[in-house]
């Protein structure tokens, strides 16, 4: 049950709780249940919303960059990643195994910003030894959801 | 001039799905719960596996049989999924869809006058394809009260001394009714005790809910004496690769071949390799699909319930087949209005035999969110309905 509802939500989080009960065969009060059970788990860890920011209008700049750094005594990356994420206009930050360490996307207004970022805030750290950035030019397809949309059904509407 | 055409032909019905059809593509803006096909595509992996099949230039004629690698995957698949035990090699032929193979079962099995038993409703294709076969079509009307599975009985009074075949058309294309072990080993008996062939048609195979699907051919002596036809279109979301096999005894096999062989040549060699990867890799896809329709039947089911339809629970295909006894009107009048009135498509249940008058096919392979503006106006139908009365 509870990995049927959270497939659903991953994808829908905008939940109607009798809709969903009777799409898997239970009832509204067991739904609640598990979905409140699983945000006390920090199972749910948010419900976030997927914005197309390009056609709303909106400017907005998307980065990837590539982290090189030294480990540090005792803390391995750990601490090196706190001092990046901390940083509201960071989105994610992942250890990475291959040819650098950490994995910062990043989302600002404008090329510049990013920019200021990366030469005023994470450069200076100490225990960082290089970095690559890499500016997102189009996205095709986000948290599963393909953004191009394709033309409508070919089916007939009418087939035996 | 002479008339050029065929008595036999000529006297078969057109579909009365074809007759729908034709009203509804008058009706540009007409939204649908009339398909009978997969609303998903078909996997990418799978599209994949063919558009790498014609880089690698396999646009060559595939044995008649079919490829040796799909029957092998055909085989091991049958064996995982029903536990039936084919040899690739002469039990098994590749066929353009699930409807090629009933067309050549009945046409290597039937010889003048013999008669096939065809419980109804079902799908539109074998009565008429006993007819060109010169079999003699025997329909047996299934109740709703039995939710539409045939019963010992049903069939032991339809049987005479010129019966050869059944056809066992479950999961069922338009009721959603299946059959279950129990439900099967009556009928078993009974096809036993007079010496009948089958032919089952189980292309819905891999959509039911709750209990797996059940083969025929899987019972004690019986994979001597059935047909088993399957195929990609249903469960892999592939229509339109036109992509089918058929299994049996060799020699009933061996004949299906040479019509084959001088009627068609071969199925579709790209769509024979993209099924290869269909049988292969697809179990997770396959189940991704199962669950949303298994979400959308529940969807359903529960509206209905609540607009006080009758209506019995389907467990299989993507259709659910509500009574609209109550409005004392035709199944193609009801449809017929609904689609004027409120342009949804329907089929009426009379389109897949006498029987099914007096109900709707309603197929739920479309996504929840249109299968919610669809049932809105249905209700707003009924409600008028049940208020001009």
């Amino acid at each position: 049950m509870r990995k049927q509802i959270l497939k659903y939500i991953e994808k829908k989080s905008k939940v109607d709780l009798g809709e969903l009960a009777v799409l898997l065969g239970t009832d509204e009060v067991t739904v609640a249940n598990e979905i409140a059970a699983m945000e006390n788990e920090k199972i749910i860890c948010g419900y976030h919303t997927l914005i197309d920011w390009d056609k709303a209008g909106v400017e907005s700049v998307s980065a990837l960059i590539e982290v090189r750094v030294t480990p540090q005594r005792n803390q391995g990356f750990d601490r090196i990643a706190e001092r990046i994420y901390n940083y509201p206009e960071v989105n994610a930050v992942y250890l990475i195994s291959g040819g650098y360490d950490l994995l910062v996307t990043l989302e600002g207004k404008t090329l510049k910003e990013i920019s200021l970022f990366v030469s005023e805030k994470l450069s200076p750290i100490e225990a960082v030894v290089g970095t690559a950035t890499h500016f997102i030019m189009k996205k095709y397809k986000d948290h599963g959801t393909i953004l191009v949309k394709k033309s409508g059904s070919e089916r007939m509407l009418v087939t035996p | 001039m002479r008339n050029p055409l065929s008595q036999k032909v000529t006297s078969i019905a057109p579909s009365g799905i074809r007759k729908f059809f034709d009203v509804v593509s008058e009706m540009p803006d007409a939204i649908s719960l009339g398909v009978g096909e997969p609303d998903f595509d078909t996997p990418w992996r799978i599209r994949e596996e063919g558009i790498y099949s014609l880089e690698r230039g396999k646009t060559f004629y595939t044995s008649n049989a079919g490829l040796k690698e799909l029957k092998i995957e055909i085989c091991k698949y049958l064996d995982r999924k029903v536990n039936v035990q084919y040899d690739y090699n002469s039990e098994v032929i590749v066929t353009v869809g699930g409807s090629e193979g009933i067309d050549i079962a009945l046409r290597a099995m039937l010889d003048p006058g013999d008669e096939v038993l065809i419980p109804q409703p079902s799908y539109v294709s074998y009565l008429p394809c006993t007819v060109l076969a010169d079999g003699v079509p025997v329909p047996i009307p299934l109740q709703e009260k039995n939710e539409f599975k045939l019963t010992a009985e049903e069939l032991e009074a339809a049987i005479t001394p010129k019966t050869k075949i059944l056809v066992m058309p479950f999961p069922n294309n338009p009721t959603g009714s299946i059959m279950t072990r129990e439900d099967l080993e009556p009928v078993v008996e009974v096809v036993k005790k007079h010496d009948l062939f089958v032919i089952s048609d189980e292309i819905y195979s891999e959509l039911t809910y709750g209990e797996k699907h059940v083969s025929i051919a899987s019972f004690e002596g019986m994979k001597e004496r059935t047909i088993l036809i399957n195929g990609f279109s249903k469960g892999f979301a592939m229509t339109g690769w036109r992509l089918g096999y058929a299994c049996g005894p060799k020699e009933i096999i061996s004949q299906m071949v040479k019509i084959h062989q001088y009627a068609i040549m071969c199925a579709p060699t790209n769509s024979q390799y993209a099924a290869v990867e269909a049988l292969r890799n697809c179990d997770e896809e396959v189940q991704e699909m199962v669950e949303a329709y298994n979400q959308r039947r529940r969807f359903l089911v529960h509206e209905f319930k609540r607009m006080g339809l009758k209506c019995f629970e389907p467990f299989g295909a993507f259709y659910i087949f509500p009574s609209i006894q109550e409005f004392g009107m035709t199944s193609e009048e009801f449809a017929t209005r609904f689609l004027q009135e409120e342009k949804v498509a329907v089929v009426p249940g009379s389109a897949f035999g006498d029987c099914g008058e007096g109900f709707l096919r309603i197929s739920y392979a479309y996504s929840i969110e249109d299968l919610k503006v669809a049932l809105e106006r249905f209700e707003r139908f009924i409600m008028r309905l049940r208020s001009e009365k």
